[in-house]
């Protein structure tokens, strides 16, 4: 542990930065043998950067060199940039030290591709197996399954990692193999069946024998960058949803694209990567998973693209105006899920509480729903305001805009009359 | 006026309930000796602690609620908040005197109120076990320390103690002046001296510093300032999720080097 070691961390986390996991939840491995560390279902950050995301685990890579050539990717082989690889020992010494001294929740370790697809996959799960069996180490562990190796590989991994992931990128092929051409969809979605099987074999297992050895316990997940290809929104969800429902992935990640490579003439030239679409379908992820939405009723033929001024589920509310306004006493639960200014949490509050009486719009208040946005969409008890209906949909949308500025920004949308028109 | 003055314990405040209970009498306030300031025109009631008083209001409670619902009273007296007994003893006195469990009744005021300030406790823990960042002594004691608003340090040590079971470990409170010590074998309260520990930024002294401790600050700080993306920059959310009265604990913040970097760059 010397100046070599700063240095390389420097470079090789930097060259990890750019993949947006860094979950350490869904995993529960209790410790029991006095060892180090335990991993807790619900997930704890650490850090914050200065980006505003979360720092849980250790990101680094193993070695960013490279034998790919993928355009929207720092450590593509044609770039000329500082280029280091890590020792097994090191990364086992690093992820202990700094999990003792609670700056991590664990490992996430990814590499480029050396020599061949095996070799690397080997390599990483050469320090996986070292912190779990000789340090006896019980803090999470992702790691990124490369592309091409052998399902044997694949296997031993899971056996060590709590979580596996492989990158899809690009939504579409044909973009994927314009920027990526060693790269195709079968290489990728192989490995994700393959570790999809897996997992169901194991939990059929464990069903059966208590102690068969857990395999990948928190799932998979993916990447999607969003802003480097043409792809419509449409497609990037329905892309999610049918991983979501076929691969059984506990999570799909949305990459707003940085453009890393500027020169290169494949890629779009943007000033600023598309943040706000990243949240946007984020939140339409979200209201798949959490709210009892399909893709259908978020994206479809006619609104292939996300409203990034206003939410999805408010833009879905104004698009259906029928459905509302929803009487909050009677509703159920999917039902109050889908009203603008409600969420997950409040619902589940509103359907405990009303049990005990009638809710009135106070009550809403102190429960945490947001009326300013809600009001719009519900009745209750003794609540007049009026609805969207009363109001259409487009007056809303202004309403509700406008109310989202802050104050010194905000137009009165009222004007007063003059007493003495002029003309 | 009446004023019931108890002995600053959770079994104090808990025996003070139970008394007006039993004496019918209604409480106007409750206050603990160390906050006790003379009142001229209150009938005084000094409460005795009485452990049987405590487990006998303590299973009422639990039949009548349940279990978690005890975890929250307990979560809300750890707030130390100005008139948090008068708020528990009525919360107690609704689920004594409901005949259905109302802890789920949000709309009752007494309930939302020691639900949101158990929840605030809850989130408070949640940071300490986030933020806490252990230094490595010579003797191989792994030393943080915090200030949290809230007394929420004995909600963290049960975690603590599950993931570093095989490392001695300290915790400790500088506002409230205790902590506890993790020594391998079991937990224990203690109370630390000024002379090794800065309370002001909790480091520990530079000559009881284990060899390693600085180099790994060291990758730590340089690990979190090659992940961030500049591309990115939001420091509204980071301000927001990293509140700024945490940073003198963090090494990767190091709030005195990147002060004097502001000045420098004035």
């Amino acid at each position: 542990m010397n100046y070599d070691i700063v240095n390389k961390l420097k470079i090789l986390a930097n060259a990890a930065k750019y993949d947006v996991s860094c979950s350490s939840s869904g995993s529960n491995r209790p410790n029991h043998s006095k060892g180090l560390g335990n991993t807790a279902p619900w997930g704890i950050c650490h850090s914050f950067t200065e980006d505003g995301r979360c720092i849980s685990l250790l990101k680094l890579m193993l070695t960013n060199f490279c034998i790919y050539d993928c355009a929207y990717c720092v450590n593509r082989k044609s770039n000329d940039i500082e280029r280091a690889t890590f020792s097994v020992n090191e990364v086992v010494e690093l992820t202990i030290e700094f999990y003792r001294r609670n700056y991590i929740e664990g490992l996430f370790l990814s590499s480029g591709v050396l020599v061949n697809p095996d070799y690397t996959m080997e390599r990483l799960i050469r320090i996986a197996k070292a912190l779990r069996t000789k340090h006896n180490y019980h803090g999470y562990i992702h790691l990124k399954s490369i592309p091409g190796a052998s399902a044997d590989l694949h296997y031993q991994a899971g056996l060590y990692a709590d979580r596996l992931s492989v990158n899809v990128e690009i939504a579409t092929e044909q973009n994927l193999k314009m920027l990526a051409p060693d790269k195709n969809f079968q290489s990728i979605f192989h490995p994700m069946t393959a570790i999809k099987n897996q997992i169901l074999v194991n939990k059929e297992e464990h069903r059966k024998f208590k102690h068969t050895p857990r395999f990948t316990p928190a799932g998979q997940s993916t990447q999607l960058i969003v802003g480097a290809t043409p792809d419509d929104d449409q497609h990037i969800l329905n892309l999610a949803e049918n991983l979501y429902t076929t691969k059984y992935l506990k999570r799909v990640y949305y990459s707003g694209f940085i453009p890393v490579n500027p020169d290169d003439k494949r890629l779009p030239a943007l000033k600023e990567p598309p943040l706000k679409r990243e949240n946007r379908l984020y939140q339409a992820d979200w209201l798949f998973r959490f709210y009892h939405f399909s893709i259908d009723e978020i994206v479809n033929n006619t609104h292939p693209n996300l409203d990034l001024e206003i939410d999805p589920k408010l833009s879905y509310a104004l698009r259906n105006p029928w459905l509302y306004p929803v009487d909050i006493n009677k509703a159920d639960y999917q039902t109050l899920l889908r009203v603008p200014g409600i969420g997950v949490k409040s619902a589940k509050m509103i359907m405990v509480s009303r049990r005990y009486g009638r809710l009135t719009s106070l009550n809403l208040k102190k429960i945490g729903v947001v009326l300013k946005r809600a009001k719009y969409f519900i009745t209750c008890n003794e609540l007049k305001s009026p609805t969207v209906n009363e109001l259409l949909p487009d007056k809303v949308k202004t309403i509700i805009l406008n109310d989202n500025k802050p104050k010194r920004n905000q137009k009165s949308l009222y004007q007063q009359l003059r007493l003495f028109p002029l003309n | 006026m009446n004023l019931f003055i108890y002995d600053q314990t959770f079994e104090g405040l808990l025996t003070a309930i139970f008394d007006a209970f039993e004496m019918k009498i209604n409480p106007d306030r409750m206050v603990s000796t160390k906050s006790f300031q003379d009142d001229l025109f209150a009938t005084k009631y000094e409460v005795i602690t009485d452990t049987d008083k405590f487990d006998k209001l303590w299973n009422i409670i639990k039949d009548k609620s349940s279990e978690q619902n005890c975890q929250r009273i307990f979560k809300a007296y750890l707030s130390e908040l100005p008139g948090i007994e008068m708020m528990i003893y009525n919360y107690v006195k609704l689920i004594v005197e409901t005949d259905d469990n109302i802890e789920l009744d949000f709309s009752q005021d007494a309930v939302l109120k020691i639900n949101n300030i158990q929840k605030k406790l809850g989130r408070e823990s949640h940071r300490v076990i986030m933020f806490a960042r252990f230094q490595k002594t010579v003797d191989n004691i792994f030393y943080a320390s915090f200030d949290p608003k809230y007394n929420v340090i004995p909600l963290t040590v049960n975690h603590f103690k599950r993931r570093f079971i095989d490392q001695k470990w300290i915790v400790f409170d500088t506002r409230r002046k205790y902590g506890f010590y993790y020594d391998l074998q079991q937990v224990r309260e203690i109370t630390i001296g000024k002379n090794k520990i800065n309370f002001e930024t909790g480091k520990v002294d530079q000559d009881i510093l284990h060899v390693s401790e600085k180099l790994f600050q060291k990758l730590w700080k340089n690990y979190y300032d090659s992940i961030n993306i500049k591309e990115r920059k939001n420091l509204k959310v980071h301000m927001q999720f990293l509140p700024k009265r945490f940073w003198k604990y963090l090494p990767e913040k190091d709030y005195q080097n990147n002060f004097s970097k502001r000045a420098i760059i004035k």
